[in-house]
């Protein structure tokens, strides 16, 4: 049987800032169509290695190639991206903020940006400002922004913090089902437990590296990582 | 993908929306210079001719006082909840950014100066000598030489510690040109007498500048 060829390589990568290096020659590579648990302690390099894949910080050395590109922007179309911060205007409404955020995409469809928020639990006739959301609504919202121009590959970072763990789950449902219609998705996430059952491979960093991969939940705390103590 | 200036109308329309609904540029930039209209129109009583020799200098280093207190706000926003970054993933040019934020701020400064002039003729008893729609052109010139300069230092100041203060003091020099020739110009049409060459030289400062900022906002706006 031939191995699935990887959407993602990453290549001795290695991030410093000043002094200190955030990654330390992450080298991996990640099949197409995976759900992809990104764990480790506070200050492992997870959302390091979610901004490099993402273009927004430049490797200090080391190669990343997504779908067969080494330039971000050649393949940006492809890519959605969520971040821990909401990445949205306050002061607009969620339909306004993914309106604006459609266009830059060359998006024009209302319907488009509707069927987004739909898919996300939300009501897409909100007027209220996004500042005004609770936290929870505000992820998710984030979520339909980074689903807006329906990428192959989904980079979340701590897209369950601050959601209650019924919108958790029915957002985990969300993003199997998208995985299952071929899309690769990373998420970072210290809920490690929310995703068991649901994300094909659990990736455990440490020390700005990858220290184990695996299927099952359950290796990483017996090898001594605590994933499922970090949930909730 | 949508074409540049397709993305630049919709992010310039986003960007008045914003200010439309917080008012946070336009509000601090009214009191500042309001301040100093009445702060310095208490200070001195000029008679009408010395009034034509001040006001250029004086309007000008309000208007670029002012100018700054919107030009923090207008990066200030893209860095709540680190919009800037969703910007960034996206296939939009960097330019088209830079571009509708300098119209932007263009608009801000303009209205600005649109309400405060009136003052600035009442409070120093302003009357030119001879026409005065020239001071329109020198208002734009130097208003988009303000803007262009400062849209880009705010933004290479963004991820500065002390950003309000770098601003100042990385714009303030780069603009002494544009400033002199804004002053000169207006005081020369002020006191009825040609201002061809300084509205020469601000048209070409503002075209050399505008070129360089645009080479170099992509390199700017990704730093890390």
């Amino acid at each position: 049987m031939t191995a699935p060829v990887p959407v993602i390589t990453a290549t001795n990568l290695i991030k410093q800032f000043g002094r200190f290096a955030a990654l330390r020659g992450v080298s991996a590579e990640f099949a197409g169509g995976k759900l992809y648990a990104i764990l480790g302690d506070n200050g492992a390099g997870k959302t390091t290695l979610l901004r490099t894949l993402a273009g927004l910080n430049q490797p200090s050395s080391g190669e990343v190639t997504i779908l067969g590109a080494q330039k971000f922007h050649d393949i940006c179309q492809q890519v959605g991206y969520m971040a821990h911060p909401s990445l949205l205007y306050d002061e607009m409404s969620g339909m306004e903020n993914l309106e604006y955020f459609a266009r830059l995409y060359g998006i024009t469809s209302r319907t488009r940006c509707a069927e987004a928020i739909r898919a996300v639990g939300l009501d897409p006739e909100l007027v209220r400002p996004v500042g005004q959301y609770s936290q929870g609504m505000r992820q998710r919202m984030s979520l339909a922004r980074a689903l807006l121009n329906d990428p192959k590959i989904l980079l979340l970072d701590e897209p369950f913090s601050n959601v209650d763990l019924h919108s958790a789950a029915d957002m985990v449902r969300l993003l199997a089902g998208l995985r299952d219609h071929g899309k690769t998705i990373f998420i970072v996430t210290h809920q490690a437990a929310l995703l068991e059952g649901a994300a094909d491979e659990f990736v455990w960093m440490e020390f700005g590296k990858i220290v184990e991969r695996t299927r099952d939940l359950k290796r990483l705390e017996i090898a001594g990582e605590s994933p499922r103590g970090q949930s909730q | 993908m949508s074409a540049p200036t397709g993305i630049t109308r919709v992010t310039l329309l986003k960007d008045l929306r914003l200010e439309w609904r917080s008012k946070d540029a336009i509000n601090s930039m009214l009191f500042f210079s309001l301040l100093v209209v009445v702060v310095f129109s208490f200070s001195f009583d000029p008679s009408a001719e010395e009034s034509r020799q001040i006001a250029g200098g004086l309007v000008w280093v309000a208007f670029l006082f002012a100018a700054v207190v919107a030009l923090n706000q207008t990066w200030a926003r893209e860095l709540r909840n680190q919009v800037l970054d969703a910007y960034r993933v996206s296939p939009a040019p960097a330019n088209s950014l830079f571009i509708a934020k300098t119209l932007g701020n263009f608009i801000f400064v303009s209205v600005l100066e649109a309400l405060m002039t009136p003052l600035f003729i009442m409070f120093y008893r302003l009357r030119a000598l001879g026409p005065a729609w020239p001071l329109l052109l020198v208002a734009a010139l130097g208003t988009w030489a303000l803007v262009v300069n400062g849209t880009f230092f705010a933004a290479m100041s963004l991820r500065t510690r002390s950003r309000e203060i770098m601003l100042p003091l990385l714009l303030f020099p780069i603009s002494i040109p544009a400033l002199l020739a804004m002053v000169q110009a207006t005081t020369s049409i002020l006191n009825g007498e040609g201002a061809r060459f300084w509205i020469v030289l601000l048209a070409t400062y503002d075209l050399v500048f505008t070129t360089v900022c645009l080479l170099l906002f992509e390199t700017v706006l990704n730093a890390e």
